[in-house]
């Protein structure tokens, strides 16, 4: 098994769901990105049985607040000179931009092409997301 | 540039003062007869909504300005196929505001999204429709002098009645209203209302009985009880007419008592009514095109 300690810098995202890694993978778009990319899956977990990782090298700086509503289980650790500087506490992002469809047939998003289904956080407890369109909620 | 897609774009400072030149507009209508000379709306009505496409067009017109648009008629060779995007790009070529009226809810949003010109949302599928709310205030601080302190009664459908939670949530904001909410079980007002009425602190008192309730009220705000909404005939014609205005039930009625409707009505007020000085609902769509009006001229910075 890889561990962190192969990576200088980077972005260590752990504990996923096995089986997940790569719908998170298109969910970050991580494909853009030039710098290396490891996506393992089913690696051994104390906590899960069977997990997978994705490792980020060399950045630091990928938009990750997506995982907070993916899956709040998932952990992740900044590596700098080789060494874990911070663990990032997830939290669920106040807008989801085109990681949920709104199902309301009366939407505007339901005829119009060109835009982007938007969400807005309006109860944190709850997990309630919210078209900025049509206010339909969504959990 | 600023845009009114909701009642709560302009703040409440806001919604006063646009309250306050709109009524000084309605005491000498003349004197803005060239404010917007040269200035072209843009109305665009992709559904039928005679009463607010003539108080928009009107009020365009009654300030000096010109108006071009479409509606729903002739939207098959306007705009069928095109996207609300693309129609909003090109009205912004030929006219300086836009009023849009639109099946689908949210559809103004994205019209002000992509447009070069001030959007008012002149309803978005029974979603929001703000000048409504305003042509209501104005109406209740015409007739009442005020905002405040009043015991405010709803009723008919208040359950998918967007103007009626309109309403209420900007009047729950001014000091010392209550609420008496009056509607068929099947059609009472939704839970968020309520959370929203206990956070502000305000009263309110929900009735299946318009006729017991109408001796407290100041303003009664009479909606339609739509057949549609309910799952059997029999339930309708059960409950539709203990929500009906007649003389009857105003007989308990305050002497100061203002009656509103958003019109068009159907049965819900019978005729009788009309001729009660209490009935202000054609006074209010009078008082549409003067806060159109007033809006039309803030927008342009007039
Ligand atoms: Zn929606």
């Amino acid at each position: 098994m890889l561990s962190i300690d192969s990576i200088e810098k980077g972005v260590v995202i752990d504990h996923i769901k096995a089986g997940k890694a790569m719908q998170i993978y298109s969910y970050l778009n991580l494909d853009v990105l030039d710098c290396s990319v490891a996506v393992i899956k089913n690696a051994k977990s104390a906590k899960l049985g069977k997990k997978d990782i994705i490792k980020i090298e060399d950045r630091i700086d990928v938009d990750l607040n997506i995982l907070g509503y993916m899956d709040p289980n998932i952990t992740v650790n900044v590596i700098e000179g080789g060494m874990i500087t911070s663990k990032l506490k997830l939290t669920l992002p106040d807008r989801l931009v085109n990681v949920i469809k709104c199902k309301n047939p009366r939407c505007v998003t339901s005829i119009e092409q060109e835009i982007a289904h938007v969400f807005k956080l309006s109860d944190k407890q709850q997990k309630v997301y919210r078209c900025v369109y049509c206010e339909q909620e969504q959990k | 540039m600023r845009h009114v897609i909701e009642p709560t774009d302009l703040t409440l400072e806001e919604q006063s003062e646009l309250i306050a030149e709109a009524s000084l507009i309605m005491r000498n209508p003349s004197r803005y007869a060239e404010v917007c000379r040269g200035k072209i709306l843009a109305s665009l009505f992709y559904e039928p909504s005679t009463r607010t496409r003539l108080s928009f067009e009107s009020a365009m017109i009654s300030l000096g300005g010109s108006v071009i648009g479409f509606a729903s008629g002739d939207v098959s060779s306007a705009a069928k196929g095109e996207s609300i995007a693309d129609t909003i790009r090109v009205a912004g070529c030929y006219a300086d505001i836009c009023a849009i009226r639109h099946p689908k809810e949210g559809s103004a949003l994205v019209a002000s999204q992509f447009s070069t010109i001030p959007v008012i949302n002149a309803g978005d599928g029974g979603h929001e429709h703000p000048t409504q709310t305003y042509t209501d205030i104005l109406t209740i601080n015409a007739v009442k002098g005020r905002l405040e302190n009043m015991t405010v009664g709803l009723c008919g459908d208040l359950k998918f009645g967007r103007t009626v939670h309109s309403l209420i949530k900007t009047l729950s904001l001014h000091p010392g209203n209550k609420f008496l909410l009056a509607s068929p079980e099947e059609l009472a007002i939704p839970d968020y209302i309520k959370w929203i009425l206990r956070d502000r602190g305000c009263e309110f008192e929900e009735t299946r009985d318009l006729e017991g309730a109408i001796g407290k009220m100041d303003i009664l705000y009479m909606t339609r009880v739509q057949k549609e909404r309910f799952f059997n005939e029999e339930d309708y014609v059960r409950l539709k007419d203990s929500y009906i205005l007649d003389m009857a039930k105003l007989e308990g009625a305050k002497p100061d008592l203002a009656i509103l409707h958003p019109l068009p009505r159907v049965n819900e007020i019978s005729v009788e009514v009309d001729k009660d000085p209490r009935a202000v609902y054609f006074y209010q769509a009078m008082c549409g095109k003067f806060v159109r009006m007033a809006l039309i001229k803030k927008l342009l910075d007039l």
